[in-house]
């Protein structure tokens, strides 16, 4: 018999048992539609997770954080005196592995007023022109703080896009560019010039969104106000968008701004604190991270006395601790799919071993008639196949439209992606399943001894 | 020469210590052309040397010789060839298979044998416009009488042109009439020179044939060939050629 007349032997079985045939593929359908399903979900956390570290400086930034003073050395602790512009002289000057030093100063709980409107931004920092590299920024308009700004400490600051839309209307509101340079506002009751503004910064996804908005203004205005309902922060964006938003609400001034105009005036009890929020830095090679973090260590124990009241935190660790939840998360969805593939396996084993013990007799008959050992279990294997073909294929579409629901529930999170490589994978599987579910009713089938399937009344 | 040989054959089965013999060592050649009857009464035997003779089973005992091959030495594939091309099986209870259409019964040992589905269709309708059943091709086997699903089976047995075929109580799920034209399409193939082993309890369905065989505890009791006696004078049907 051919293998063109065992599968249309076993396309004729499966429509003679409609519901059944249904019935056994579901695991199947079930099985690959959450592997494809679990699969998008997981690329789209990747993806979103991967843009959002960048957003954030990139790979190669380490973050200088204070930390408390080591126990064995409390005794030293009212010597620590945190991080200062002496550890920042002495990075540049005794760190080679380092490549570039960006000092902060920040002023926390900072309201930026113009007229009546009024907003917070994410952070009003103090810091150096090399910090457009360091956080890899774009300015789009205006220009960024020099040295004459700096020397004079100059009531200068430069912005992100999400200030402007606050305090003085965003384009999408009042449909033109709006280009604040030049423009006044008062932050904490002093006034300041902006002399720039970055660009606007966003997600692929949140730009394919605006774009396809702008084209289609009439649908998009309808959805948005089903959008307005919906709880969200500074006009929401995709859940890596929180990456996005802070960085849009930077307002940065120069370091000597700061410093002149609120540090200097406002330590406690009237003693200026020269501490630093933050000194950021980048190692000239990722490969030599580990040295690098040691060098700056040696440095900056020597400026601090020995006492190791700072720690470093790398973007690595936070890129381990994603990959780590990418893992779990695919690991759990892999595990759901197995289960359900293997249930499914068993449920095609099940209702083929059932349905070879109805066709006894027809097996007996076809071994009468000619059929060899390797005819019927041709015959009872393909059969297994095509139930578990056609419910892979199911599953494939099941998958694609379970996907869109899941996006179109959650229209601000991650849009999962569907890769061809996943629907390949568990389109894969699910015929393996069905080879291995229809070996053992196969063999039994074919085994079975003609007389005594005859003899079966 | 033989068509079939059989020498010795015994067939024993072991039933909770106790030996059945359902075959004694039985000695029968049957030649080409022949029309014989089997008979014996029910647990006689009949059956399993059918089962012998026709390759689906084999003896405990003995060796088969069909068309000058020796079948104790076959493999499972080349017995499973040898049933598809040399012999054809007519059981009481019809086995057709009760999915397929008449032609797509009667055409099923040709897809076994490889035929392209053109061929199958033609020799397909050859065998049923031979036993009166080319008008009911596309019927299912639920939708004919007795009579009419045996004569598809007939048409099966027959598609692949075998040497021999094989008849276990053709009749015995017919009533006595459509019986009697069962056997007369036997008697007509007979005539055209096909070779045909009956199996029956019935003396009167034995009647039918020239040679009788009859069969008693496993062991052949009586071999009688009429024509070689003389004595046999053809058989006498009560109904016409051309009913069912
Ligand atoms: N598979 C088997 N196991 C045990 N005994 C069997 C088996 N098949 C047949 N027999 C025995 O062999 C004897 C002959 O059976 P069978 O050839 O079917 O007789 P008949 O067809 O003449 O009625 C009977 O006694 C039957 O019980
Ligand atoms: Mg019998």
């Amino acid at each position: 018999m051919s293998l063109l007349n065992a599968i249309l032997v076993g396309l004729r079985e499966i429509w003679a048992h409609k519901f059944r045939s249904l019935l056994t593929m579901l695991g199947i359908i079930l099985g690959v539609s959450s592997l494809i399903a679990m699969s998008a979900i997981v690329k789209g956390m990747e993806h979103g997770m991967k843009e959002a570290m960048i957003a954030l400086g990139g790979l190669d930034k380490v973050l200088t954080r204070e930390a408390p003073v080591p126990t064995w050395q409390s005794h030293l602790s009212d010597q620590a005196r945190g991080r200062t512009m002496r550890d920042v002289e002495a990075l540049q000057r005794s760190a080679p592995l380092i490549r570039m030093v960006s000092p902060e100063m920040a002023l926390e709980r900072v309201t930026i007023s113009r007229g009546d409107k009024r907003t917070r931004p994410s952070e009003f920092v103090g810091v150096w022109p090399v910090v457009i590299e360091m956080n890899l920024h774009n300015l789009e308009h205006g220009r960024f703080f020099n040295d004459v700004d700096e020397a004079n400490a100059h009531a200068v600051i430069v912005i992100g896009t999400a200030i402007r839309d606050d305090l003085f209307g965003s384009p999408e509101q009042l449909g033109r560019e709006v280009i604040p340079i030049g423009e006044r506002v008062q932050i904490n009751g002093q006034t300041f010039t902006i002399v720039g503004m970055f660009e606007h910064y966003e997600s692929d996804q949140d730009r394919k969104k605006r774009e396809w908005a702008r084209e289609h203004p009439d649908e998009a205005a309808q959805k948005q106000a089903v959008a307005r309902g919906r709880p969200g922060y500074g006009g929401g964006g995709s859940r890596s968008g929180w990456a996005f938003d802070r960085k849009n609400r930077t307002v940065y001034c120069p370091m000597n701004t700061m410093w002149l105009r609120f540090r200097a005036a406002s330590g406690t009890g009237n003693v200026p604190d020269p501490t630093l929020t933050d000194i950021d830095f980048k190692v000239e090679d990722l490969s030599q991270m580990e040295d690098a973090l040691q060098q700056a260590k040696n440095v900056l124990l020597t400026t601090h006395n020995g006492i190791e009241d700072f720690s470093f935190s790398t973007q690595e660790g936070n890129i381990e601790s994603v990959d780590q939840a990418i893992r779990n998360a695919r690991m759990s969805g892999g595990i759901i799919s197995a289960i359900s593939l293997l249930v499914g396996g068993i449920g095609i084993m099940n209702i083929m071993l059932a349905s070879i013990t109805e066709r006894v007799r027809e097996i007996g008959i076809r071994k009468a008639i000619g059929a060899t050992f390797l005819d019927v279990f041709t015959q009872i294997l393909v059969e297994a196949v095509v139930i578990a073909i056609i419910g892979g294929l199911a599953g494939l579409v099941a998958a694609n439209l379970l996907v869109r629901f899941l996006a179109s529930l959650s229209p601000t999170g991650n849009t999962p992606i569907v890769t061809f490589e996943a629907m390949a994978m568990a389109f894969g599987f699910s015929v393996a399943i069905g080879v291995l579910a229809g070996l053992f009713p196969a063999f039994k089938a074919a085994k079975l001894n003609p007389i005594q399937a005859l003899r079966y009344e | 020469m033989a068509l079939i040989e059989l020498r010795g054959v015994s067939k024993i089965y072991h039933l909770g210590g106790e030996e059945i013999r359902a075959l004694d060592n039985v000695d029968l050649d049957i030649n080409p052309g022949e029309f014989i009857s089997i008979i014996g009464p029910s647990g006689s035997g009949k059956s399993t040397l059918m089962h012998i003779l026709g390759c689906l089973d084999s003896p405990s005992k003995g060796s088969i010789k069909l068309d000058g091959m020796e079948i104790g030495s076959a493999s499972a594939r080349e017995l499973a060839r040898i049933r598809n091309q040399k012999i054809g099986f007519v059981f009481q209870f019809f086995n057709l298979l009760p999915k397929l259409n008449v032609l797509q019964n009667v055409e099923l040992p040709m897809v076994y044998a490889g035929c392209s589905s053109r061929e199958r269709r033609e020799r397909a309708m050859d065998a049923l416009r031979l036993v009166e059943m080319d008008n009911r091709a596309k019927h299912r086997p639920m939708q004919l009488s007795g009579g009419q699903q045996q004569r598809a089976a007939i048409a099966r047995a027959l598609v692949n042109s075998p040497k021999i075929v094989f008849a276990d109580e053709p009749t015995g799920n017919l009533d006595s009439h459509t019986g009697e034209t069962i056997l007369k399409l036997f008697h007509d193939l007979s005539l055209k020179g096909s070779t045909i082993a009956l199996v029956t309890h019935d003396p009167e369905i034995a009647a039918v044939t020239p040679r009788k065989i009859e069969i008693r505890d496993g062991k052949i009791s009586k071999n009688v060939d009429a024509k070689l006696s003389g004595q046999h004078d053809g058989p006498k049907f009560a109904v016409g050629s051309q009913q069912n």
